[in-house]
């Protein structure tokens, strides 16, 4: 039986338990299979054991194979460079379980999603309204993750109740969808007493388009493109994710160039994002010479981007097996290059950032989110890193990121000048990361493998700029998505901003947001 | 005081040109816009932008053109904070269920005369997200639009020639 340790350490929480099945069909990933009523207790062992906040938790809808709809919860351990993920088998009639959101805050708003998305009840679980598929518009009793769904049948709409925070002088200020800058929709509600912020209410949903449904039914090639159009800013990060799920079940190895070019690029976009934050969090406090200075910077990353790929967004660069886009010679003199020039631009603004005394007094502790309540809310990512949490899919996982030495950047204060500073050294360091990749870029190669499309289920990740990107994927023997469950970092760090706001006041909201820079887009698919 | 007279004399003109042979290209459209700008609205033209479900790459462009490389403000114009502000709306990505009335309380709120900009395939029918079960379908089909912009984002320089073509038509 493959991964024997794992199970011995579950069985020293659990004393009598006993796993219907252990597989370990990839390398980096341990499926265990148990019965619905130890599935809750072995969650919480794992998450106790891993120290790992659930990754992911989401249904299948198998009432036409099995009878059954299946609840997949996916745990990291970053220790062991793998997956752990535990399933059970929910009976079709009465669908539900024991929810696991008072133990475990992180699986909160994923049976959130399960619920509003399958009709699976999770018991117990504190507050069932909906995420995305909004009351005023949505009737109730229509699950359209279920596979017999087709079109949105009538019945109830009511309106959605808000959190409240009563007693003397505490007034709300509501704010969106529509917001004042050019930005996704979103609404924030926030309760105020004074001046401090003393609770903050999102409500997402706005962007909601039903990209995982719209992935069903599809052949893999034709939905790469869609997985693109996830989530803007992180195009190539979704695709790689997107990708690697493929290969990883069809087997496919990709060429040595191809990884290496995979990470040139995974790199290059999270330099023009990071470059557009530092803009953005001068842009917020008022400093408009390096925010303009940063818009310029983004804007030479951009362009060097389209001429080494024609596309601005990396869009069309990935590919099931390898990628499309080459970086020959003189290609590869353009981009390093391009970094010499960048690496001068960034320091210098590194340096305007820095020597102004009212930017690092309006930045340092401003938007506080301690590690504890980031562990508890099992935020990712950049937000996490800059909380001391040490958690990156580059440093654990990847053999390309090891060969090139990769320094993960880690911050305590977890305020806003702890994340500006994570993402000034992660640029620094994706610049020495494209030159250390260019450099083992060997002359000739391959850049894609002819890949055999195969059947079956497996996970991919690609750790984005703002954190990991998952895709996992159960493709059926004709070659169609069965089902896709996407997580995009956003989707977890949202609550994350919730908290960080709390006691500051509200002209620093804008500053506290752009620190995150969350995307509405990949949150709400 | 001094200090800073001394930094400007040490640091002498710090502005230098970006890819000068794109930005010949930007001028020559630019200053086409300009004249249509001032021929046909004064002085300016004041947009309103909405995201009613875009995968964030059309934003990403709207904002690129605002920089100093292309500086869209400098030809005539302003993208405001406040649909009462506006003369124009310019709506990106596919029309969510959730964005509908959003979309048009949005439209509803801006003052006379005014037109609709649709940027991005998303928004001319749904693009990738065409036939979902929380799509409405063609911005079109909700609000009178005069003009598509196209693109998968659009660049900047599209979005500015595009604009031209809009101009010269009205």
């Amino acid at each position: 039986m493959a991964g024997p340790e794992i199970i011995t350490e579950i069985k020293n929480k659990i004393p009598d338990f006993a796993p219907l099945a252990v597989l370990q069909n990839y390398p980096d990933e341990i499926n265990i299979k148990v019965r619905a009523q130890v599935f809750k207790d072995t969650c919480l062992a794992l998450h106790k054991i891993l120290s790992s906040p659930v990754a992911a938790l989401f249904a299948l809808d198998e009432r036409k194979e099995s009878g059954c709809f299946e609840i997949n919860s996916i745990f990291v351990d970053f220790k062991n460079s793998r997956w752990i993920t535990v399933n059970m088998d929910i009976p079709q009639e009465n669908p539900g379980f024991d929810s696991l959101a008072k133990s475990m805050y992180s699986a909160s708003l994923f049976e959130r999603e399960i619920w509003e998305m399958f009709g699976i009840q999770p018991k117990g679980h504190p507050d069932l309204r909906r995420l995305r598929l909004h009351n005023e518009v949505w009737a109730n009793e229509n699950y359209p993750l279920r596979k017999d769904f087709r079109k949105m049948q009538s019945g109830n709409l009511s309106d959605y109740k808000f959190g409240r925070v009563e007693g003397d002088g505490i007034f709300e200020v509501p704010v969106g969808p529509v917001h004042a800058g050019i930005i996704g929709p979103g609404h924030f509600r926030f309760s105020v007493a004074g001046e401090p912020i003393i609770n903050l209410e999102l409500r997402m949903g706005f962007a909601h388009r039903g990209v995982e449904k719209l992935f069903e039914g599809k052949l893999c090639d034709d939905a790469l493109g869609l997985s693109e159009c996830v989530c803007g800013d992180s195009s190539f990060a979704h695709s790689l994710a997107f990708t690697q799920a493929i290969e990883k079940i069809s087997g496919v190895v990709i060429p040595e160039r191809a990884a290496y070019l995979r990470g040139i690029f995974l790199e290059l976009e999270r330099m023009y994002n990071h470059i557009n934050d530092m803009g953005g969090i001068a842009t917020d406090v008022g400093f408009s010479f390096p925010s303009v200075f940063a818009s310029i910077i983004k804007e030479a990353i951009l362009q060097l981007n389209a001429r080494l790929t024609g596309n601005r967004y990396l869009r069309k660069v990935n590919t099931i097996g390898g990628v499309l886009a080459n970086i020959d010679e003189t290609k590869k003199q353009v981009l390093l290059d391009s970094i010499k020039h960048l690496k001068r631009d960034f320091n210098e603004l590194v340096k305007m950032l820095y020597s102004s005394v009212s930017f690092m007094d309006r930045v340092d502790t401003t938007g506080v989110l301690r590690r504890k309540t980031a562990e508890d809310l099992g935020v990712v990512g950049l937000t996490a890193r800059a909380s001391g949490i040490p958690a990156d899919l580059r440093k654990y996982f990847s053999g390309l990121y090891k060969e090139a030495k990769f320094k993960m950047a880690t911050q305590e204060s977890g305020d806003v000048l702890a994340r500006l500073r994570v993402r000034i050294s992660e640029f620094q360091e994706s610049c020495r990361l494209i030159e250390e990749f260019a450099a083992r870029l060997n002359k000739g190669g391959k850049l894609k493998t002819e890949p055999e499309l195969k059947a079956g289920s497996a996970l991919g990740y690609a750790e984005g700029w703002r954190g990991p990107v998952l895709y996992w994927f159960k493709i059926d023997p004709a070659g169609l998505i069965q089902r896709c469950k996407i997580v995009d970092p956003s989707f977890l760090n949202w609550q994350g901003l919730a908290y960080a706001v709390l006691g500051n006041i509200i002209p620093d909201f804008p500053l506290c947001n752009k620190s995150f820079d969350l995307s509405y887009a990949g949150n709400d698919l | 005081m001094l200090n800073i007279l001394k930094n400007r004399i040490l640091k002498g003109i710090v502005t230098r040109h970006i890819r000068p042979e794109l930005s010949k290209e930007i001028e020559a459209a630019g200053s086409e816009l300009r004249s249509l700008i001032r021929k046909k609205f004064g002085r300016s033209l004041h947009i309103r932008e909405i995201d009613t479900g875009s995968c964030g790459a059309c934003e990403s462009e709207i904002i690129a053109a605002n920089n100093p490389i292309y500086d869209l403000q400098r030809f005539g114009i302003n993208f405001v904070a406040s649909p009462r502000h506006a003369d124009c709306l310019l709506v990106t990505g596919p029309v969510s269920k959730n964005m509908l009335i959003a979309l048009k309380k949005t439209y509803a709120a801006m003052p006379e005369p005014k037109f609709v900009i649709t940027c991005g395939d998303c928004a001319l029918d749904g693009g990738s997200f065409k036939g979902s079960y929380y799509v409405e379908g063609a911005v079109k089909d909700i609000l009178p639009v005069v003009l598509h912009i196209s693109g998968c984002p659009p660049s900047p320089l599209q979005i500015i020639l595009s604009l031209n073509i809009l101009l010269q038509k009205a």
